[in-house]
């Protein structure tokens, strides 16, 4: 079989891959810089070949809640939405964590407070890695830093998904959704038969057959020693994630005296920064880190034998640097350097960011 | 003479006592218990059982799905 | 011809449906919902739907409705379940999909899911118990609280300048081309829950047809005894002289 090989924005490949991989349904609401997502599934009318659903809600609150509604009919369903669009969503986003159901939501970031700008940012790291919405929770996210991993993050998305009944992150920046690059789109993929779904998720609310009792999807627990019982249950869920899903990608770290860690569009700048610094003598490696959590605490500590100091470099004003130094522990110096409000760093100031923070 | 005659049944262990069958019955058949059952609710019962007609008013308003109503034809 | 005479299994000419389960429900005593909840059972199982309805219970006192009804549900996040319904009638559209709402949860928070969900005529019901207050969270005023009426958060009487007017959603509702029944119904007599029984089996029958041709509201004009701080007899007959008026009972729209 041939590969399928075509030029396109990030946002358009995560469109076309959704219908390539069995997705159900999506329910989005336009904003910028995703826009295209919507317009691209749309356009290709997927309702008519796969079967999938694609509607247009009348706010990001309603969309996530039509995602609660399908993941807890056990479907394959997903939304997009950027900054101020998943903020909205996160009374759905908790439900979701609370009901213990899969879905993929992804959010292609822009830079905020508020309205912001429509420029891309990574300053929503936070919201998605540390919660966001009200209560104890955690969403595996997925960083891509390229649209072929746009494309190929949501099959891996909603895998994750399945696996954990637990809602995935696609956490994408502006750039990687606007940006056209060659991409190699995954192939077709049925969507699942209702009997299917019945087998693999048998909490479905599909209609109640005879040989079960009733299905509820609810995140509502009166009394304490059961809903205290659930949230122990989400915790070792959790604690799993991070023992298996850990993923990263490193650039020239065999003989790295310092690191650079940057997660999307962030990371293809630093790698280009790594090559700059390594042309004048400095051994420094990319450390990337593709999900976001669970965090690749252990490979950094792992690398604390032979690094001297860490440089984060990220589209806000120091976020993933946090967790970092919690790998860290204080064992070397480790520096934020970051540009906001839309702005995307060039190599030659990450260069200079690791020359004036780090080894200086 | 009625045509018809019924009787009511009464879960009194579900019935919350909310008197409202009490007076959706056309004919008085029913009252309020002065005992309470384990919830401490006055249950309805019928204390005119020659009146009912089985027309299920009773059952029908019931908000707790207490009452099941019985009828026969009389010749 | 005595009681134990009369009381035997073929003489039987009324129960509570078996859908509606043995649990006692969680309602104050003589609350409008356990009437309601009732009849969906009821109409579920006379259509033989068991297997395919999908029940959205909202926030509220309603909360629980999945207790009760042996059907699949979902619990929606306060005000949302019209957009559940929406997606879930359109991945299974073969299915029966309902919400059931009280006044808040659909007039208030909600009031941008339900109106779009009526408005795009998505093939499904939605049950709205309009008892004009906040039960669950104490009595607080809603939506549609009439003026002057009393609640907790308008302890001196609804006051037009300063919370506004009672909402007659229905009829907005009944505005929207999506919309394709739009019933305003109640429960306090035995007459009144024969007519109520009849609009929810109607409009269960149209969400059932397969060519997708509107929604179907149906409003149950509602009390809230404990909220109202009256007895279920007087609760009734307040709502019967007060409620009728700002919530006239009968047809708005039937297509």
């Amino acid at each position: 079989m041939s590969e399928e090989v075509r030029l396109m924005k990030g946002n358009e490949a995560l469109a076309e891959a959704a219908i390539r991989c069995g997705c159900d349904g999506y329910f989005g609401y336009p904003i910028t810089p995703q826009s295209e997502v919507m317009e691209t599934l749309m356009k290709l009318k997927p309702w008519e070949t796969t079967g999938m659903v694609v509607l247009q809600a009348e706010s990001e609150v309603a969309s996530i809640n039509m995602v609660y509604a399908g993941a807890g009919c056990g479907k394959r369903i997903m939304t997009s939405t950027s900054s101020p669009g998943f903020s909205l969503m996160q009374e759905g986003v908790s439900y979701i964590a609370g009901a213990d159901i899969p879905a993929l939501v992804v959010n292609v970031m822009r830079g905020g407070p508020g309205l912001g700008t429509i420029q891309p940012s990574q300053a929503d790291y936070f919201q998605t890695v540390k919660g966001g919405g009200h209560g104890d929770y955690k969403q595996i996210t997925l960083a891509p830093n390229s649209v072929q991993e746009m494309a190929d993050f949501v099959g891996l998305g909603f895998d994750l998904a399945f696996k954990y009944n637990i809602l995935c992150v696609i956490l994408a920046d502006g750039l990687i959704g606007q940006m056209m690059e060659k991409v190699v789109l995954p192939p077709y993929q049925p969507r699942r038969t209702e009997e299917e779904i019945r087998k693999q998720c048998p909490w479905a609310t599909l209609g109640r057959t005879p040989d079960r009792d009733i299905n509820v999807i609810t995140s509502l627990e009166l009394e304490p020693e059961p809903m205290e019982r659930r949230n122990i249950a989400l915790q070792a869920k959790y604690a799993l994630i991070e023992k298996n899903e850990v993923r990263y990608d490193e650039f020239m770290t065999d003989d790295a005296e310092y690191l650079i860690m940057a997660f999307g569009s962030a990371a293809r700048i630093c790698q280009k920064a790594v090559e700059v610094s390594r042309k004048q003598g400095i051994k420094v490696g990319l450390l990337r880190p593709i999900t976001l959590f669970p965090f690749p605490y252990n490979r950094i500590k792992e690398h604390l034998s032979h690094i001297k100091g860490i440089l984060s470099v990220e589209y806000n004003a120091g976020q993933m640097v946090e967790d970092i130094r919690l790998a860290v522990e204080g064992k070397v110096k480790v520096e934020h350097f970051g540009r906001t409000g839309g702005i995307v760093p060039t190599p030659g100031e990450v260069v200079d960011a690791l020359k004036n923070q780090i080894i200086k | 003479m009625a045509k018809f005659k019924g009787a009511v049944e009464v879960n009194k262990d579900r019935c919350k006592g909310c008197n409202l069958c009490v007076v959706a019955c056309p004919l008085k058949v029913l009252e309020l218990s002065k005992q309470v059952n384990a919830k401490g609710y006055r249950y309805a019962q019928m204390a005119n059982e020659d009146a009912c007609i089985g027309c299920a008013s009773c059952g029908i308003v019931c908000p707790d799905g207490c009452i099941s109503v019985y009828k026969v034809t009389l010749n | 011809m005595t009681k134990e005479d009369i009381i035997k299994e073929e003489n039987l000419v009324y129960k509570k449906p078996t859908l509606l389960n043995d649990k006692t429900m969680h309602y104050c005593p003589g609350c409008s919902h356990g009437v309601v909840h009732k009849l969906i059972a009821e109409v579920i199982e006379e259509m033989g739907l068991q297997d395919k309805a999908i029940g959205i219970s909202p926030v509220g006192c309603a909360v629980f409705a999945y207790k009760y009804i042996d059907i699949d549900w979902q619990e929606a996040a306060h005000g949302r379940a019209p957009a559940m319904a929406t997606a879930i009638k359109r991945l299974l559209p073969d299915r029966l999909v309902f919400t059931y709402q009280g006044d808040g949860d659909l007039a208030a928070i909600g009031t941008a899911e339900t109106i779009h969900a009526c408005n795009r005529g998505e093939n499904i019901v939605v049950i709205f118990i309009n008892n004009a207050i906040y039960g669950m969270t104490g009595g607080q005023m809603a939506p549609t609280t009439l003026e002057g009426m009393k609640t907790s958060t308008c302890p001196y009487g609804r006051d037009v300048t300063l919370n506004g007017y009672h909402l007659p959603i229905t009829n907005l509702i009944a505005q929207l081309e999506g919309a394709r029944y739009v019933t305003r119904q109640s429960v306090h007599t035995a007459a009144a829950v024969r007519n109520a029984k009849k609009a929810i089996r109607k409009a269960f029958e149209n969400a059932m047809e397969p060519v997708k041709k509107g929604a179907s509201f149906v409003e149950i004009v509602s009390t809230c005894n404990s909220g109202w701080k009256m007895s279920p007899e007087d609760a009734n007959k307040w709502m019967t002289e007060n409620m009728f008026k700002a919530y006239p009972i009968g047809d708005l729209k039937n297509n």
